[in-house]
């Protein structure tokens, strides 16, 4: 894969993911360009789409667009699955994911996407084993949250609980 | 108790998220989303950014920042690049953040690296100790984190200081540090091959790892390792193919089943690899057969990710070594991806034809009407697709369609990506396949003006060398540069401002050789367009020098004129223009002189290239003798230009390039520089303009357009859709009998598309092709035409004994027009059949027969074939018959055709001299119609003139000689049930085809209830009457399949459902089911 695309229905690129070094004024052009394409195709349309001497494959979720461009000879029908089992991992992840979810935690979508793809390959396609990655590193967070909390508002919770 | 604490515990830090003090954090982010979301002007987002930035830019530098703070300046910053704003002031601290901050400091830190920084930027080695000391960590998240941002940027030249270290991470007791130091590895094989070359044996160990993780990562450097040298790693294939073998079967763990379908990547992985190492490779392939077999047979699930599998078995199955059975397995899968009613699918089966095509053309021709209808479809992907698959298949017959299509879409195609890619095809093709001169050059004119500047410069290199080249015959050669000189000069005439500069350049090269050749045109007229062309300001000055060029080689003889132009150009602004227009002045002057500079129609290979220059020799010495200074190759100038730093030359460097052009004014080549090898046609030319060369270079050149284009022109000027051709009939053959392979499917598919198909697929192989259920057939007759009927097989029917009395009877001329219509339409098909009696002279030819014409309709509704061909085949003649009685005239039947069944024959019509009847035969593929044609009366009828037309099929007819009308109507027409026939399958083919069928309908008829079992009673009543064949009965259900022909299946399932039969019919094709229906409803009623 070389690179991955998120972006909204109004064209706000919500996430951008290159796997083959470009100038920034490459990237630019290339997101402006494909945005444009993409959100110019009807629905019934198929989700792949020649351009330039690369394929892009894409898929809407709700309001997000996701968009991969892939080499020639890899398979279009495998790359929509990647990006269905990414899509996955999301809601497993926040629960029923939306687009407000990437938009305000997008560190969050980037640290489960490199636990997914790493240099645009498939790294691991077992969804526990992503999430188990994700929450072992969430983990070290939650446990320093864990202590503050405990010093300040904890007290108070857990009586509310227990009163 | 301690449940609920635990409970509670997971549940807070996502309300603590969203409402403590932590949150702090991802405030200042949620701020600026939403202040962004507000505004509503670009500028005002550009505006809130800039004061944005600002602010991070002083807390950056503040000292006083926190290490949580820069995390979450960080994240901003990231926001802000990713709305395109420059952030590149963050850069630095990112990866000071990965390098001192905490565990969460430096995941962000680590984050911002890999999106702000590219390989190869030089912040990058700033990482290097960070990454080195991470690795070393004994925390489990440090170490991953450092891996995975190595896997993602590293500077190429600091791999050798981490490659111990990933290295050791490869035998790490932690399967996700295992799984990511291996694709470290890989990205590290990547852009450095040489330095991991030592490690293979560890790749290897990583295959073999327990974790289906690592091992999957691992494929992927094998997959580039044997995509390289294949040849290198066949004795892994085994490996391979046994672990296959085991996630097909299922041993994997569930979790790395994806909807149900164990590791889905994983598999196609390991299919890529296989259809590597199979490759031309019979032994090799035999490995592979069986889990290729098994892997067709286990992905029947109808989901997306079953059929990435299926395509990547198809084509895996398509490169090894053949074997017959799993190509017959595939073909059929491509049916399902073809005919699939979802549009990603369909897309996939027409890049899998694409891909087959090249081993089995005549896979394209089950699916042509699919091909069709994709061509029109509104996705441009799609269309796009087709075409491709259209240029695989192409042929010298097919060519004009395929090429128009191509060229139609690349008239409303803006892309030029796709136009640059296509117009390389159009001109392969046209050179390839050119049916004649006029098409070609008119193609080619397409393709230069569609094409233009952004044409690879090797599409009019090569028209030009197959212009100049020519082929074995002068004569050719020739009547094809007329041709193109003539299309030119109208061009030219027309307006030109728009035409683009590589076609100027084409037309003017060609003028400039062969105007000469046209001696109907006045050279003067040829000087004045041209001339023209360099007034325009559109022309660029490279297209001036073309121009110039070609108006020296026509200069001859027109010195007025040319004196004229070499005036005005004498004071251009151009050098090199100035200096060609000295040139062209010198020549003009001095005929002798461009005779012998620009011999015309000189042969090519005579020229000789003097590339030592040699002839300046003695210029060279005396001017050395005269004091000039040696000549210094540019190399040799540019060194000692930098050795001289103190005066700046560089303008003097102009000199070079200039005397370089000017020695094209006495070439014979385009004046520009062109080496561009054809990446296309693959067959690279190197134009290069040597200095002072004179000449193309033409050794070692293929010459294509000699071999297997422009030669094969003979065969070619029979037009490529000959069946109107076919259908006239001289007068001599009258006795011809006709067989018609019509039109596919006539129910839904209109004419145009028919004709469409027909013209596209001719040409492709005739022999046995695969139904979508993958039995072969008969072969389709395919554009073949029998033989017409000789005289010796004519007057084998003992004509000659009749010859005497024959001589003054009258003949009759039977023309006999038939209105052909659908089989399956619903609306009655109308007949109209015509009688035309003619007495005419006899001829002295000896054929008097009492003549029993037998014409054969084969309808036919495959989608295989082409709707309008004219198969014409010998009649069997049969004299001494007057019959009347119908029923005698089966015993005619040809003798392949007795066996088949048939229906009773029925008669049609009669006059008084001759009585039409017509019997149908049930062929496998088709359903013929015989007709015959009867004399009724005593006398001996020398000729019949049959004329068969259709006026649907319009190409189709069979005349006979001409004469008055006497037209008879016809009044029946083939039953509707004609053309259904049985399809054997067996249950397992049964149950996977029901599923890939797309068009349903469900009724509830009548059960026959007066014998035994009712199911099986009304099952057999309906087979006897339609036709069908009974695939299986299983209690009160049953299963009944039959097809269109060899066209589109019908599945009928039936259950009996009280008094009641309710069935229920899928077809891919959706008029069928309601037509099946309908006729399983009348036998019922009947019965």
């Amino acid at each position: 894969m070389q690179f991955m695309l998120l972006f909204s229905r109004q064209g706000k690129l919500r996430l951008q993911k290159w796997y083959v070094p470009l100038s920034d004024k490459e990237k630019k052009k290339i997101t402006r360009e494909l945005v444009q394409t993409v959100l110019a195709r009807k629905p019934k349309m198929c989700s792949f789409l020649e351009w330039r001497d690369l394929k892009i494959v894409y898929k809407r979720y709700a309001s997000l667009y996701f968009c991969c461009a892939i080499e020639d000879q890899d398979n279009e029908l495998i790359t929509l699955e990647i990006i269905h089992r990414y899509v996955e991992l999301l809601d497993k992840y926040f629960g029923s994911v939306c687009e407000l979810d990437i938009i305000f935690n997008f560190e969050k979508a980037y640290f489960i996407l490199d636990e997914f793809l790493l240099g645009g390959e498939a790294q691991e396609t077992s969804k526990k084993n992503v999430l188990k990655a994700i929450e072992q590193a969430d983990l070290l967070q939650e446990v320093r949250r864990l202590c503050f909390l405990k010093a300040f508002r904890g007290q108070k919770h857990f009586a509310e609980q227990y009163s | 108790m301690s449940d609920v604490v635990e409970k509670t515990l997971t549940a807070l830090p996502g309300l603590f998220d969203s409402q403590t003090g932590a949150a702090k954090i991802t405030n200042r982010l949620r701020q600026l989303i939403k202040s962004i979301t507000e505004l509503t002007s670009k500028h005002e987002e550009e505006n809130l950014i800039k004061q944005e930035l600002s602010a991070m830019k002083e807390q950056v530098s503040s000292p006083n920042t926190t290490m949580k703070q820069m995390r979450e300046i960080m994240v901003r910053a990231m926001y802000c690049e990713m709305l395109g704003y420059d952030a590149s002031f963050t850069y630095i601290h990112a990866i000071k953040l990965a390098q001192q901050g905490g565990l969460l400091e430096k995941r962000v830190g680590y984050l911002a690296v890999s999106l702000f920084l590219n390989e190869g930027h030089e912040l990058l080695l700033l990482l290097v100790n960070t990454v080195l000391k991470d690795l070393q960590s004994t925390n489990l998240i440090e170490a991953c984190m450092a891996l995975t941002v190595v896997a993602q940027v590293f500077p190429k030249d600091m791999i050798p200081a981490v490659l111990p270290l990933v290295e050791d991470k490869l035998s790490h007791p932690k399967e996700i540090i295992r799984r990511k130091a291996v694709l470290a590895l890989y990205k590290f094989y990547l852009i450095a091959p040489n330095q991991v070359q030592h490690i293979h044996a560890k790749f290897r160990k990583a295959l073999c790892d327990k974790d289906p993780g690592v091992m999957t990562s691992s494929l992927h450097i094998y997959l580039q390792l044997i995509r390289e040298s294949p040849d290198s790693y066949k004795d892994m294939t085994g490996s391979f193919v046994t672990i296959l073998k085991q996630v097909v079967g299922g041993k994997l763990p569930l979790d790395f089943n994806y909807h149900s379908v164990p590791a889905p990547w994983l598999q196609i992985q390991l299919l890529r690899i296989l259809s590597l190492l199979g490759k031309e490779d019979q032994s090799t392939s035999e490995l592979m057969y069986e889990v290729l077999d098994e892997s067709l047979r286990r992905a029947e699930m109808n989901h997306n990710i079953t059929y990435a599998i299926l395509y990547e078995c198809v084509k895996a199955v398509y490169t090894i070594h053949p074997k017959a059975e799993l190509l017959e397995k595939a073909a059929r899968c491509i049916g399902n991806f073809v005919l699939s009613p979802k549009i990603n699918l369909k897309y996939l089966g027409l890049k899998a034809l694409t891909y087959v095509v090249q081993h089995d053309a005549k896979l394209a021709l089950q699916h042509q009407m699919t091909i069709i209808e994709c061509l029109d479809h509104s996705d441009f992907t799609i269309k796009r697709e087709t075409l491709e698959l259209l240029f695989r298949i192409t042929n010298a017959q097919n060519v004009t369609v395929i090429v128009e299509k191509m060229l139609d879409f690349l008239r409303i195609c803006n892309d030029e990506h796709t136009i640059i890619h296509l117009v390389g095809k159009v001109a392969e093709l046209a050179e390839k396949f050119a049916p004649d001169n006029s098409w070609f050059i008119q193609t080619m004119n397409d393709v230069f003006s569609i094409g233009g500047d952004l044409l690879q410069q090797d599409v009019p290199n090569n028209f030009l060398r197959l212009l100049a080249e020519g082929s074995e015959s002068k004569e050719e050669d020739d009547q094809l540069r007329l041709y193109a000189v003539d299309s030119y000069l109208t061009v030219l005439k027309g307006h030109t401002s728009h035409l683009p500069q590589c076609f100027l350049q084409v037309m003017s090269w060609v003028l400039g050789e062969y105007a000469h050749l046209q001696e109907s045109v006045d050279q003067r007229e040829v000087i004045r367009l041209l001339t023209q062309l360099l007034d325009q300001r559109s022309v660029s000055s490279e297209t001036r020098v073309w121009i110039l060029s070609a108006l020296t080689k026509i200069s001859e003889g027109q010195t007025d004129l040319i004196l004229d132009l070499a005036e005005s150009l004498s004071s251009s602004q151009d050098t090199v223009l100035r200096q060609q227009a000295q040139e062209l002045r010198h020549l003009s002057q001095d005929s002798q002189l461009h005779e012998w500079a620009l011999p015309r129609g000189a042969p090519w290979d005579g020229i000789e290239v003097d590339s030592s220059l040699s002839f300046l020799d003695g210029f060279v010495s005396e001017a050395l003798a005269a004091g000039a200074a040696p000549y210094k190759p540019p190399h040799q100038r540019q060194e000692e230009l930098c050795e001289d730093r103190a005066l700046n030359l560089e303008p003097y460097g102009f000199s070079l390039p200039v005397s370089l052009s000017s020695c094209s004014i006495t070439d014979r080549q385009s004046p520009t520089l062109l080496s561009v090898s054809s990446g296309l046609s693959g067959n690279s030319t190197e134009l290069s303009q040597k200095a002072g060369s004179s000449t193309l270079i033409l050794e070692g050149v293929k010459r294509v357009w000699g071999k297997d284009g422009y030669l094969p022109q003979k065969e070619a000027t029979a037009p490529p859709v000959d069946e109107p051709s076919a259908a006239v009939q001289p007068p001599s053959q009258q006795e011809a009998a006709e067989r018609i392979e019509p039109r596919p499917d006539p129910s839904t598919q209109n004419q145009d598309k028919q004709q469409l198909a027909s013209s596209l697929f001719v040409g492709l192989g005739v022999g046995s092709s695969m139904s979508l259920l993958g039995k072969s057939e008969a072969p389709p007759l395919r554009f073949r035409k029998k033989p017409r009927p000789h005289e010796s097989s004519s007057s084998s029917s003992g004509t000659s004994e009749r010859s005497s009395d024959s001589s003054s009877r009258s003949s009759r001329n039977t023309t006999d027009s038939f209105l052909y219509s659908s089989l399956l339409e619903e609306e009655p098909a109308a007949s109209i059949s015509a009688f035309d009696h003619t007495p005419k002279s006899t001829t002295a030819n000896g054929l008097a027969q009492n003549k029993d014409t037998k014409e054969d309709r084969r309808a036919n509704t495959s989608q295989i074939l082409g709707g309008d061909m004219v198969i014409v085949r010998p009649s069997t003649i049969q004299d001494k018959h007057p019959p009347s009685v119908s029923s005698d005239l089966t015993a005619l039947l040809p003798a392949d055709l007795k066996d088949l069944p048939h229906s009773d024959v029925i008669s049609l019509t009669s006059d008084p001299s001759l009585s039409l009847s017509s019997c149908r035969l049930f062929r496998d593929e088709a359903l013929l119609l015989v007709i015959f044609i009867s004399n009724c009366t005593e006398t001996v009828i020398k000729d019949v003139a049959v004329q068969l037309t259709c006026e649907e099929l319009k190409t189709v007819s069979l005349r006979g000689s001409v004469g008055s009308v006497h037209s008879l109507s016809l009044g029946h027409c083939p039953q509707q049930t004609s053309s259904v026939r049985p399809l054997v399958v067996t249950t397992e083919e049964y149950g996977k085809l029901w599923l890939s069928l797309s068009h349903d309908v469900k009724q509830n008829l009548k059960l026959l209830t007066d014998a035994g079992d009712p199911l099986r009673t009304t099952l057999n009543a309906l087979k006897d009457a339609l036709q069908l064949h009974v695939v299986d009965i299983i209690g009160s259900e049953g299963i009944v399949a039959c097809r269109l022909l060899s066209g589109a299946p019908c599945l009928l399932h039936c259950r009996v459902n009280g008094t009641a039969l309710a069935m229920w019919l899928r077809s891919p094709h959706p008029a069928l089911p309601d037509c099946i229906l309908y006729h399983c409803q009348r036998a019922l009623a009947h019965h």
